[in-house]
């Protein structure tokens, strides 16, 4: 098995995790790999992306496990081949061999920016970050069976707030993203529900880098 | 602009709609450009980049140096709400720069019922809606499209037609603008020059005149613009541009598919239908270069589905040295080949078996009528012997699913036709229950039945439509004869097609009502859930037409008709027979075994029509 590591970025946030999917399976083609195919009634080229992403989030940490027919090609050479026949914003970082068992993937580093009509209300900074400092915090999230309530506070590791500029407040956490699983838009959720006066106009998403348990790069 | 749609984007559906950056799509460098095309499709993305007129007419235009064209398709309901509150104007994918700086604004027009959607577009844009508010050469409209055969109903919105085939016209328009705009003509000085372009049809240059019944007495034409405009062919179509560098989509669409087009025209001469008539004469492409474009296209874009298309594609007489080649190597990459609007002879039964291997696609049958007796007055050239043979061999072949489309309304029809194809169905799950090889996983049989519509340029034209609520019988008469669970029965609004009736055959006054309508929220009337019948029949009352009039009223075979100053090849004189023979029940040959005499050969110069 090979993995990919890959950024998504610029107008590719806006492409949803099955037609990403789709895409790399017909940038392979283009650029003349061919992707091993399951066994069976109905043969499915064998990629996958680990932890799905939601539309709108921007990264540059995702991973593609991917197989080819093609023997002795370089992992070098994928690179080159794959961005050559990719499109502006997704962009293949490095591939290699092997990798390690995507279900040790625990924590994820991201930033969100929260972007003020005007400018970041003066007391926003400090009012929340005391908003994350609870003990609890309980957000309603959809889940398959209607609105759920969830703590988030159990699955944030790390927060802080950071102005980028007069009108963007960034918040960087760290958090759990798999098992259990916390939407960086819960975050916002959270401000939504309780400091509503905070709410910045739109937030966008990053997502920096992935964890194992014990805060090891996961690659 | 960008900010704003980073703003918009999370709040509506399908965001990757309207950012382009699609693997192929063009972009060029401002400094390069002279002219600048905003090439908009009056419908949803999805629906648009499945259009294969517009992926050629796009690289086409681009092919041209010192020329850009862009792509722009309709915004769904959310964004467009989102839009205005923004105080945004529509905008083009590749440079995301808003389309009031253009230089042309062109259309493709495939569907009567996306009008409403140009003038969506157009006040979206900021554009005045109608011809005689926009001032200048800057921002001038034009379209094109099988709808424009008739452009009456769009007289007043668009400043020239393009009528037919553009891969030759298109460049000559553009090259025309490109001199206007150096030289700096006035907007008139260059309508009376790009009407002099064969193909090119500018409605302000021709005033209608009614006779008190309503109906058209003249069109008398000025400005020098000639009596008739002769729609534009290809004759080539083995050196006709096409783009094998087909833009591939980053998110889902309509037909998420590569196309190929065996040949155009048809053979065949189904009384009812627009583009069988319309299309012709019938050219032909040589299977070595359908081959070769076939692999370039899929090598091009990676996708991994393929689809052989024209009117009857088991019509083409390459099919069997394409498919030969072509099936092998679609096996070896992956990709499957599929092949619609098949026949029921032996070598498309094979070919079926063959295509088998490749993907499992449905059965599908057009009757279109229900009894032997109305398919000889449409000219359906397919026999209950022939879908029972091949339903037949599907069935025992494995196959459980056949889908049967008819129409309700045509010519002549009484209840024994329409009870027809109950009976048609019937003997379908018949055939099922003596043939199918594996009866454990049922029978399915979908069918669908649509309200007839009469066309512009075909032996229908003059027909009256029935009304709705006889059509609404018709359906229920049919649907309690359907007896078996396996059947699933589907009929078509009657609002949409009755609409789609008065637009499809109407004069110039229908303009007026399709602004109304559009004032009255009418939007994405071809989308269900936006469809507003309400806010049309308000639309009639306001402007004071009878909708009957272009309905059931039906057109006097001695009468001008609106769209008779539009020449697609096919005489009126051979439709006139062609509507009597239907009358009595004749049927034509096909074009192969004889030559009708439909007069679509006069187009051709270089070569003779290929049936
Ligand atoms: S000219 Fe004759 S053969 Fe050609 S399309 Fe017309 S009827 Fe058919």
């Amino acid at each position: 098995m090979l993995r990919a590591v890959f950024e998504k970025q610029g107008n590719a946030i806006w492409i949803s995790h099955l037609d990403l999917m789709r895409l790399f399976q017909r940038a392979f083609k283009r650029a003349g790999l061919h992707l091993k195919h399951t066994q069976g009634f109905n043969p499915r080229p064998s990629v996958s992306i680990a932890l799905p992403m939601a539309v709108g989030v921007a990264s540059r940490c995702e991973l593609l496990d991917f197989e080819i027919e093609d023997e002795g090609v370089a992992c070098q050479q994928i690179v080159s081949l794959l961005n050559g026949a990719l499109i502006p914003g997704v962009k293949v970082l490095e591939v290699y061999e092997g990798g390690r068992k995507q279900r040790d993937i625990a924590l994820l580093q991201c930033a969100i920016d929260l972007h003020y009509k005007n400018k970041i209300p003066a007391k926003a900074p400090a009012s929340l970050e005391k908003l994350f400092a609870q003990d609890s915090l309980m957000v309603t999230k959809n889940g398959k069976n209607g609105p759920v309530e969830q703590d988030i506070i159990p699955m944030i590791q790390a927060i802080a707030l950071e102005p980028l500029d007069a009108k963007t407040l960034r918040i960087r956490a760290t958090i759990c993203c798999q098992n259990p699983a916390l939407n960086p838009a819960q975050l916002v959720a959270a401000i939504a529900a309780n400091k509503k006066s905070y709410m910045p106009e739109y937030a966008e998403y990053f997502r920096e880098e992935i964890f194992d348990s014990s805060h090891n790069v996961f690659r | 602009m960008n900010e704003l749609l980073r703003k918009i984007l999370p709040t509506v559906q399908k965001p990757g709609r309207y950012t382009g950056g699609e693997f192929n799509e063009v972009k060029k460098d401002l400094k390069d450009v002279r002219v600048r095309v905003a090439y908009c499709f009056p419908d949803t993305y999805e629906i648009g980049m499945s259009n294969v007129g517009m992926r050629i007419l796009y690289g086409v235009m681009n092919e041209m140096e010192g020329v850009w064209c862009e792509r722009v398709f309709a915004p769904w309901s959310d964004m467009e709400k989102a839009m205005l509150e923004n105080n945004m104007y529509l905008w083009a994918l590749e440079s995301q720069d808003p389309v009031i700086d253009f230089d042309m604004i062109a259309f493709t027009v495939g569907y009567e019922m996306s009008y409403t959607n140009i003038l969506n577009m157009l006040r979206l844009s900021g554009l005045p809606l109608r011809t005689r508010e926009r001032m200048g050469l800057k921002g001038i409209v034009f379209a094109g499209g099988v709808c424009t055969f008739n452009p009456e109903p769009l007289a007043e919105f668009i400043d020239f037609f393009s009528l037919g085939e553009g891969e030759e016209s298109t460049p000559e328009i553009i090259a025309l603008y490109d001199k206007a705009k150096q030289e700096r003509w006035t907007r008139g000085m260059f309508l009376k020059e790009v009407a002099k372009i064969p193909g090119v049809y500018v409605p302000s240059f021709y005033d209608a005149v009614y006779n008190e019944d309503g109906t058209l007495k003249e069109m008398i034409p000025k400005e020098g613009a000639p009596a008739t405009v002769t729609k534009r062919i290809v004759e080539d179509l083995d050196n006709a541009y096409y783009p094998t560098k087909m833009i591939v989509p980053s998110t889902e669409i309509v037909h998420d598919r590569a196309n190929l087009e065996v040949f155009r025209g048809c053979i065949r001469g189904c009384r009812f239908c627009q583009a069988g008539f319309s299309c012709r004469p019938v050219r032909k492409k040589s299977p070595e270069v359908l081959y070769r474009q076939a692999v370039e296209t899929l090598e091009n874009s990676g996708i991994n589905e393929i689809t052989l298309s024209s009117l009857s594609t088991s019509d083409y007489r390459g099919l069997k040295e394409l498919t030969d080649e072509l099936i092998p190597y679609c096996e070896q990459q992956r990709v499957s080949l599929s092949v619609p609007s098949l026949r029921a002879d032996n070598f498309s039964r094979e070919l079926m078996e063959k295509l088998q291997t490749v993907r499992k696609t449905g059965l599908t049958f057009a009757p279109e009528a229900g009894t032997q007796r109305l398919r000889d007055v449409i000219n359906k050239n397919l026999t209950e012997e022939e879908i029972l043979t091949t339903c037949a061999n599907a069935f025992s072949g494995g196959w459980n699913n056949v889908k049967l489309y008819f129409m309700l309304g045509l010519p002549t029809e009484t209840d024994e036709d329409v009870l027809g194809i109950a009976e048609l169905v019937y003997k379908v799950i018949q055939t099922w229950k003596e043939h199918a090889s594996n009866k454990k996983r049922g029978l399915r049989v979908h069918v669908a039945t649509a309200f007839f519509v009469p066309k512009p340029h075909t032996p229908f034209q003059w027909e009256q439509q029935i009304t709705p609520q006889e059509y609404l019988r018709r359906c229920k008469l049919l649907k309690s004869h359907f007896y078996s669970k396996s059947i699933e029965y589907d009929y078509h609004d009657p609002a949409l097609s009755r609409l789609e009736a008065v637009f499809t055959r109407g004069d110039r006054r229908v303009g007026s009502v399709i602004a109304e309508a559009f004032k009255r929220g009418a939007r994405l009337d071809g989308w269900d859930e936006h469809f507003n019948n309400e806010a049309w029949m308000q639309a009639f009352e306001r402007c004071k037409l009878d909708i009957n009039f272009y309905t059931t009223r039906g057109y006097a075979e001695d009468e001008l008709l609106p769209w008779d100053h539009i020449d697609v090849g096919v005489t009126k004189k051979f439709l006139l027979k062609e509507r009597h023979r239907a009358m009595e029940g004749l049927v034509t040959p096909d074009c192969r075994e004889k030559c009708a005499g439909c007069g679509a050969n006069c187009l051709l110069k270089e070569v003779a029509c290929d049936a």
